[in-house]
């Protein structure tokens, strides 16, 4: 992409086209389908955060009348401690097993033990009522740095630290340490004429997603089982059950529903494989349906962390070192995003001495599931918060600073490699330059800046393009649409094709119908299956002018494809593609176009956020006033969504700064597993949420792209956690920022 | 024991049957088949099973099957006029006020009860109206924008 | 040459912060290095994204590498 290109359609705010059937109440999500003969399952789930299960008999249970299945750990057959890949990176098989189904021990309030089929939902409730069940209680761990205490209570026995030099000689909570390192850092802080250390807490959050898991599954065991299940990746999905359950994977299909929001937190799965179970031991249809709680007490939250962080700068601001101990809490099993954490924590920063350690520990909380930008959220809100304070200390504009240390092109990350073309700069100039960072605050107002960075990832797609004989083209992606991404493949499809937009009709194929596309995560799908899509209509464009030249008689260099006509630059014939369409029966067959690919060349995407906040000194409410996204897109496909990514992202970010957090009790019982006590933001919580969208190519992607979904949750944190530092006039190390904790911090006009 | 409800769904008359102590949207989804009204909580805090009862934006989580008995009640699936979509829906669609659609059945309904009651909100009074529907993708932004625009051009039919 | 340059922890195998290799594809790299580092292990390393001149593969088997590339080895990145 050296050029800026004109693009007929690419950048334009089309109407999705699965629009009508979301609006009209059409359109069919996880709880959605039944089966004929369907009956239903329901799970029993621990009231303890840690305990030995000494008594399970459900003898009593499947004595009643109408009750066709049960399912328990022993149902699975042995499961190795192989790694299993999915979109959210790896877990040992056996952790995912154990999860779904609890082995010898439960690990968490709502930990699965026993599931139950019957012919309704409210006779499989009645029966896990007569399971019979005992516990012997052990004393749980709850926060991440009691976990790491050399006589905390061991969560697994035979779990040994990995990551260190030597192996350890007896069993902890910590899971993994990992560090990066990079120049010279005592001599970096030796340089230094201001440094500051603080350790900053982030709770446990979730996701949020308003569709809780649910699926409907059939057991064949003379043709193919399906699985009809809301995921952001159903290719996962169907090798985690066939893992799981050892079942041949080509004698599963998954069909993915409608996904009512995943945010990460829909690439593991809960039940499947369980109505897989008992759908095979019933005979019959099996549906499971996650109630409201069942989703916060036992599906993915984000990991709650203590980091802590000492940055050293110079007078003029140039920052020379940059430290971070990293503590991430993984939940019941190993596989806290930490690593990323570590990797993403210092890169908005050209730095020449850094070390970062990190570690992953379990928790007798849920297993943690990927969360938008998966681990980089807290990290950064520790860097960004310190940044701030040395911009303060050195009486220098946050902006300015930034752009004094900013990375760019070439800079050479903690991580590893340089990065190319990145547009950081780019967006703290945008910011600068906004109206709204001009604006004068009110009384009782604060104003925060932050910056974040995350990757981005490639990966397997797979696209077909087929021809219909009207000259209309269905285009199958094998990615579930989250957020739009049906809307950006028509355009990029159209655009490739040089066919009118609605001509192009796009959907998600089920797992039997395309080769494996990987989830829909890791802000990956307008990128990489954005590249599947062109590549399969460049294939298509290519077998127009083949089949016009051949009709011709002519080689199909001396002919020219423009707006959906070939023509022969040897005489004067042309044929519209409904003319090649209609008679492909004469000229080969017909039409059908593929891309397959493992796509690179991801482009990192910056992100800076603007926020103002106001505070009531009284009750401690704070509340946002004004809100800036600015991220680099690389290039906008549909400006509509990506602002929607912006402002979504930003609304995420903002709740988990202001209100957001597991309650648990000191029994390890979760105390807000519900919408009225885990309080999402509202639509009276926000204002309008403004949006710069800045464009720096990726080079790697024919029109740019980079990819839009995860960034924007990653500055919120510190945005609005320095903006209520400055309204609240409270030093802030702690989130949330909930009334009761910020009228303490008033009241003892200390450290929040 | 079952219950047998006679009830108007969308301007229909519908009858059905139920246990006592099942819930109106279990009901509509599971022995009426309209499963547009869609379950995000069960315990009226996220607005995706709103639907109106004789008129009165309800949590249909909240209201018991037998209760709708004699009583007219409007879902997602009666909003467009056949094929024919509401100003509503169109203006949801024109802004992008949806990402991943499941809260879009409630707020719809939602909003066409606002825009009954008060033709001419405010964006404050659209937010706090609207503050039952909660919608974990966009950010609020375009669903307002989309409702303030909606009721101006339902102003301008008028 | 190549560059190769390692990571804090690939360094306690390896003993060194960088090296260079004669090496024209990701195979003869990583042929390369397990033959040089007695220690290091082929298994260990094709786990791991790599980076060729700045540019992170996951899957990097049939790579080629320029005799002036700068490689990284880091951990595979996944996403939300």
């Amino acid at each position: 992409m050296s050029e800026a290109r004109e693009f007929k359609y690419v950048g334009t705010r089309s109407i999705r086209p699965d629009g009508f059937d979301k609006v009209t109440g059409r359109a069919n999500y996880a709880a959605d389908l039944d089966l004929p003969g369907m009956i239903w399952g329901r799970i029993l789930r621990s009231p303890h955060a840690h305990a030995r299960i000494t008594r399970l008999d459900t003898t009593r249970a499947e004595a009643l009348p109408g009750v066709m299945g049960v399912a328990t750990f022993k149902d699975f057959p042995a499961v190795s401690t192989e790694e299993f890949q999915s979109g959210e990176g790896s877990t040992a098989l056996n952790d995912l097993a154990r999860n779904i189904l609890a082995d010898d021990k439960v690990l968490y309030h709502g930990h699965a033990v026993c599931a139950i089929a019957a012919t309704s939902e409210a006779l499989a409730e009645q029966a896990l009522d007569l399971i019979d069940i005992e516990y012997d209680v052990l004393p749980p761990v709850m926060d991440v740095a009691d976990a790491m205490k050399d006589d905390a209570p061991l969560l697994h026995e035979d779990m040994f630290t990995e990551g260190l030099e030597e192996k350890p000689s007896k069993p902890s909570n910590i899971a993994l340490r990992f560090e990066l390192k990079k120049g010279d850092i005592e001599q970096g802080f030796k340089e230094a004429d201001l440094v500051i250390e603080r350790e900053f807490y982030t709770p446990t959050v979730h996701q949020g997603y308003i569709e809780p898991h649910a699926c409907t599954v059939r057991y064949d065991n003379a043709g193919t089982s399906m699985v009809y299940c809301s995921t952001q990746g159903h290719f996962d999905v169907r090798a985690a059950t066939a893992k799981l359950l050892d079942m041949e994977l080509g004698k599963i299909k998954v069909v993915p529903s409608e996904i009512g929001g995943g945010f990460g937190g829909k690439t593991t799965i809960y039940l499947e494989p369980v109505a897989m179970i008992l759908s095979q031991k019933s005979g019959r249809p099996v549906k499971m349906v996650m109630d409201r709680d069942e989703v916060f007490m036992a599906s993915g939250p984000g990991s709650a962390t203590r980091n802590w962080v000492k940055i050293g700068a110079k007078k003029d601001g140039t920052l020379v070192a940059m430290q971070a101990r990293l503590c991430y809490e993984a939940g019941a099993f190993p596989g806290s995003p930490m690593r990323p954490g570590v990797m993403t924590v210092f890169t908005p920063y050209d730095i020449e001495n850094a070390f970062v350690e990190g570690y992953d520990v379990v928790v007798n909380k849920p297993k943690v599931a990927a969360y938008r930008a998966p681990g980089a959220p807290q990290s950064e809100f520790a860097c960004e918060m310190l940044i701030n304070e040395i911009a303060r200390e050195l009486d220098m504009d946050p902006i300015d600073l930034r752009l004094k240390n900013a990375a760019r092109e070439g800079t050479q990350t903690l991580y590893g490699p340089k990065l190319k073309k990145v547009g950081l700069v780019e967006c703290l100039e945008a910011v600068k330059a906004s109206d709204h960072y001009r604006s004068a605050l009110k009384e009782n107002q604060g104003r925060g800046v932050a910056a974040g960075f995350w990757f981005n990832i490639g990966g397997p797609s797979s696209v077909s393009i087929n021809m219909n004989p009207d000259g209309t083209a269905i285009l199958i992606e094998g990615n579930p649409d989250i957020g739009g991404s049906r809307a950006s493949m028509q355009l990029m499809a159209a655009e490739t094709l040089q066919l009118p937009l609605d001509d192009v009709k796009p959907l998600v194929g089920d797992t039997d119908v395309l080769a494996y596309s990987g989830a829909t995560g890791g802000s990956r799908t307008t990128f990489a299956t954005g590249m599947a899509t062109i590549q399969a209509a460049e294939d298509i464009v290519r077998q127009f002018k083949e089949r016009a030249a051949s009709t011709w008689n002519v080689t199909p260099e001396q002919v020219e494809y423009a707006n959906g006509t070939v023509t022969n630059t040897a005489g004067d014939d042309s044929m519209t593609v409904a003319e090649i369409c209609a008679g492909a029966d004469r000229t080969g067959g017909h039409i059908s176009g593929r891309g397959n690919i493992n796509a690179r060349g991801a482009g990192p995407s910056f992100a800076v956020h603007l926020a103002d906040v106001e505070c009531d000194a009284e009750t401690g409410r704070c509340w946002v006033v004004r809100y800036t996204a600015c991220q680099d897109a690389g290039k906008a496909i549909h400006p509509s969504y990506v602002e929607g990514q912006y402002q979504g992202g930003a609304a995420q970010g903002i709740g988990w700064a202001l209100n957001e957090e597991y309650i648990y009790n000191e029994d390890g019982r979760l105390e807000n597993p519900g919408f009225l006590d885990y309080r999402i933001p509202l639509a009276s919580d926000l204002p309008m949420i403004e949006t710069i969208i800045v464009e720096v190519p990726n080079d790697f992607h024919p029109f740019g792209v980079r990819g839009v979904g995860e960034s924007g949750i990653i500055p919120p944190l510190a945005a609005v956690g320095d903006a209520v530092a400055g309204a609240a006039k409270i030093n802030v190390t702690e989130l949330p920022l909930s009334p009761p904790r910020v009228l303490k911090a008033i009241a003892e006009g200390a450290s929040a | 024991m079952k219950t047998h409800v006679t009830t108007t769904i969308n301007g229909e008359e519908v009858e059905f049957l139920c246990e006592p102590h099942e819930t109106l949207l279990d009901a509509l989804r599971n022995h009426v088949g309209l499963t547009g009204t869609k379950e995000g909580c069960g315990s009226g805090d996220c607005g995706a099973c709103s639907v109106t009862v004789d008129g009165e934006l309800v949590c249909s989580c909240l209201v018991l099957a037998p209760e709708a008995e004699g009583k007219s009640i409007g879902t997602i699936e009666g909003i467009a006029d056949h094929d024919k979509l509401h100003v509503i829906q169109e203006k949801f669609l024109e802004h992008a006020a949806l990402q991943c659609g499941i809260c879009t059945p409630g707020l719809i309904v939602s909003t066409k009860a606002l825009l009954e009651e008060n033709p001419n909100p405010t964006e404050e009074e659209a937010r706090y109206y609207l503050a039952g529907n909660l919608c974990r993708c966009t950010g609020y932004d375009k669903i307002i924008r989309a409702v303030l625009d909606a009721a101006e051009t339902m102003k301008g039919a008028a | 040459m190549a560059t190769v340059i390692f990571s804090s922890e690939l360094q306690r195998i390896t003993g060194e912060e960088k090296t260079t290799v004669d090496a024209k594809s990701y195979r003869e790299l990583i042929d390369s290095l397990t033959s040089h580092y007695a220690k290091l292990d082929a298994d260990t390393l094709m786990a791991m994204a790599v980076a060729i001149d700045g540019e992170i593969i996951h899957d990097p088997l049939l790579e080629s590498v320029d005799p002036n590339s700068e490689v990284h080895f880091l951990y595979r990145i996944s996403g939300g």
